[in-house]
């Protein structure tokens, strides 16, 4: 059983390798990169594999509202060489205004005859929060107000996803005072959509969750929040690599001190890791492991992708900690090194004083009854 | 195979002298000690750090003990496996020795173990990790104890008399000696290869490699040879009998080609290996290293001839020896030539100390009693002097 999964995945990879003029190699960790994301079981990776290979290429129609593109950005400057290629080639982008070569009226007529020809079919993606004091009138695409846009385009779409903290609850946009109303997609259209918060989100958060939406038909798992629960089931701080100096009470208490130089926690220095969903600290950023995301750079995370604390708890404030409390007693900061005891050494020595005496002794006494005859041969 | 003069009967007379008195008192303290430790932690009785997570209770306790207990291991191997009759009235003290050796050492590392309320773990599926040498390490001690305990039955049934039950387990006890013979085979190289992992923490006089399992399975079946003389003398002369050395001299002899094959794979190894270089900087491990080889090297001289092993004292001197440079070689690989990081020491604890000194005094307390009151001991008459 187990040759045959390998076998219909290498196939599907050496189809997927020559259409896409990558490594098979390549592909393959891609298929299982992007199952661990999932948090998929053995195997999954094979279903991914085979599913990209067949290439049905959802339509996605992709809106830009009040934001600064860092979304689109962090999924185009990922550094792996095939994320780009691989995005382009499971999904089949017919609306992006960053991205696509159309401008002008021709790109509003890209996104009307994609929607027409996928009515009920395609996935719809919004970046940026959509401003709704005044009626709207703070940010028009074409013509149309953000508002009217997002309503219309999500009238016949199969899925609608909201990327970045700015489209699924307002992100930075919507910090106090909020002069524009700037809210998320849910608050706009009046029901819960699929949001990867994160300012910006990682990409293979997104990526993931279009996989597993072309792997098995449908949209992954969700919490109360609309967020996907391989994703953000878990908040940072429990799988934090300086979790063990929060447990033992070893802090950073300024940038550059002693403590922080040395990689201790930084909740003292307002780290939002203990109140923020997110998988930061197990996937890292920019595909070079998990040495790069702000945490592991020396910065305290700022809960970039939590309603009620990024953009709005000052960044060195210190976070609220959710579901744990601190142990009843640290273990020392200073670890000692090791002690002897003279009354130890004494006690060593005496024993091994009186037990070469003693062997000595006996020795010396067997010795006396060596006049023992020789056992005869054979005996 | 066992000649009629020899079958083995107790020894009966006092269980209180000075002696056991004193035993009783040392290990009554290393009782109390345990129990301090089991509520009060680790940290509250040992001197062991987080630079030197196992002390003298691992390394002499569980290391040291279990291969000072593989006289029964060896004699089995011997008589058993070789076939060599005419040591079988040494069998059954050496496995009681042994006995209570491994069920010691196996208990010892529950009082190493900072949670030892999940000592149970390592038993069980799910918890356990199968790849772990550790694992094949304490799976295989457990069971060997087990298999000692049926090994040993025998004198405790002829005693109560269950000549039904006795007569039953003779005909499964090849199996579970066969058992015995294997399981410390595993175990005892295994304990070598334990510091296989240590990789650069373990100085290069210990760190053997891939020859540490062998090295220290040679050493065990020395010790093991070394330790039933060693008991056979102390035995004699503490109970006053006849002393063994007509079974002890040819006995010798097997234990000194061995003895010899040991020094020249690990004088090898070190030149090989290109660390015999060490052995000569100013350092403790060098100084260590050289009395260790000094323990193996001195009985390769003393006991060479026939003549010298046929004399009582030689022969005890020579195996003190080899169990001081056995007990070093482990002490050494596990302690001193164990190096985690500048600063970090290690140097045992007055309570450690008197837990190790407790257990030790524990088994030869067990064993006084056991062979006054059961048949373990051949049925000799006393020494005519």
């Amino acid at each position: 059983m187990i040759e045959t999964y390998i076998d219909e995945t290498t196939e599907a990879a050496a189809t997927v390798a020559s259409r896409l003029r990558i490594d098979r190699r390549e592909f393959l960790q891609f298929c299982a990169a992007t199952a661990a994301t999932l948090g998929l079981p053995t195997g999954a990776e094979a279903a991914i594999a085979k599913a990209v290979e067949k290439a049905q290429r959802p339509s996605v129609i992709w809106l830009h509202f009040q934001e600064c593109t860092g979304c689109s950005e962090s999924l185009l400057r990922a550094e792996h060489p095939t994320l780009e290629k691989l995005i382009l080639d499971v999904i089949s982008l017919d609306y992006h205004e960053t991205l696509m070569a159309a401008a002008g009226h021709q790109a509003e007529a890209a996104r009307k005859s994609a929607m027409k020809a996928n009515k009920g079919k395609y996935i719809l993606v919004v970046e940026g929060a959509i401003p709704v004091a005044q009626d709207g009138i703070f940010c028009k695409i074409g013509g149309h107000k953000a508002i009217d846009m997002l309503k219309e385009c999500a009238a016949d779409a199969a899925a609608v996803i909201a990327m970045g903290s700015c489209a699924s609850w307002g992100g930075m946009p919507s910090t106090d005072p909020n002069p524009t109303g700037s809210s998320g997609v849910a608050d706009v259209l009046g029901k819960p959509v699929v949001t990867i918060p994160g300012c910006p989100p990682n990409p293979y958060n997104f990526l993931a969750t279009a996989v597993h939406f072309l792997t098995f038909g449908k949209l992954p798992e969700i919490d109360q929040l609309g967020r996907p629960k391989f994703a953000y089931g878990r908040i940072i701080h429990e799988h934090c690599e300086r979790r063990a100096h929060f447990d033992a009470g070893r802090f950073a208490l300024e940038f550059g001190d002693e403590g922080h130089r040395k990689g201790y926690c930084l909740y003292k220095l307002g780290c939002k890791g203990p109140e923020t969903y997110a998988n930061c600290s197990t996937i890292g950023f920019g595909d070079v492991g998990e040495s790069n995301w702000p945490v592991a750079c020396g910065h305290p995370c700022i809960g970039c992708s939590e309603k009620g604390v990024g953009f709005t708890k000052p960044i060195h404030m210190t976070a609220q900690l959710k579901g744990m409390s601190p142990p009843a007693s640290y273990p020392g900061v200073v670890e000692q090194q090791g002690k002897t005891s003279f009354a130890s050494a004494a006690a060593l020595a005496a024993i091994a004083g009186a037990a070469a005496g003693g062997a000595a002794m006996l020795a010396k006494n067997l010795g006396k009854q060596d006049d023992v005859p020789a056992p005869k041969k054979g005996e | 195979m066992a000649n009629h003069t020899h079958a083995p009967a107790p020894l009966g007379g006092s269980l209180f002298t000075p002696f056991t008195l004193l035993l009783g008192t040392l290990s009554a303290i290393a009782g109390v000690i345990l129990l301090y430790r089991l509520f009060y932690g680790l940290g509250a009785v040992t001197n062991l750090n987080d630079g030197y997570p196992w002390g003298i209770w691992i390394a002499y306790d569980v290391v040291v003990g279990s291969a000072f207990a593989c006289g029964g291991y060896a004699m089995a191997l011997l008589v058993y496996i070789f076939n060599k009759g005419q040591y079988h009235p040494l069998v059954r003290p050496a496995l009681l020795a042994s006995l209570f050796g491994y069920t010691l050492a196996g208990a010892s590392v529950i009082f190493d173990l900072g949670r030892w309320w999940n000592f149970w773990h390592i038993f069980w599926p799910g918890y356990a990790q199968v790849n772990s040498v550790m694992f094949e390490v304490a799976v295989c001690i457990s069971a060997y104890i087990v298999v000692m305990w049926i090994e040993f039955a025998p004198a405790f049934l002829e005693k109560w008399g269950l000549k039904d039950v006795r007569q039953k387990l003779n005909k499964l006890l090849f199996f579970f000696i066969a058992l015995g013979v294997l399981l410390p085979s595993m175990h005892q190289s295994s304990l070598g290869s334990l510091l296989v992992i240590f990789g650069e923490q373990i100085h290069p006089l210990w760190q053997s490699g891939m020859l540490l399992p062998l090295i220290y399975l040679m050493t065990a079946i020395l010790l093991g040879f070394a330790v039933v003389i060693f008991e056979a003398t102390l035995s004699s002369t503490g109970f006053r009998r006849q002393l063994e050395t007509p079974v002890l001299a040819p006995l010798a002899k097997l234990m000194y080609g061995l003895l010899a094959a040991y020094v020249v794979v690990r004088v090898l190894d070190l030149l090989l290996r290109g660390a015999l270089g060490s052995a000569f900087a100013a350092t403790w491990q060098a100084f260590w290293f050289w009395v260790e080889m000094a323990c193996f090297v001195v009985p390769l001289a003393t006991l060479a001839t026939d003549r010298a092993r046929r004399s009582a004292g030689r022969l005890f001197a020579g195996a003190v020896l080899l169990m001081l440079g056995g007990f070093l070689l482990r002490i050494n690989g596990f302690l001193v030539g164990y190096m985690t990081g500048e600063g970090w020491h290690y140097f045992p604890s007055l309570a450690e100390l008197m837990v190790t000194v407790g257990l030790i005094a524990f088994e030869i307390l067990a064993y006084i009693y056991i062979v006054r009151n059961y048949p373990v001991l051949p049925a000799a008459q006393p020494a005519t002097r």
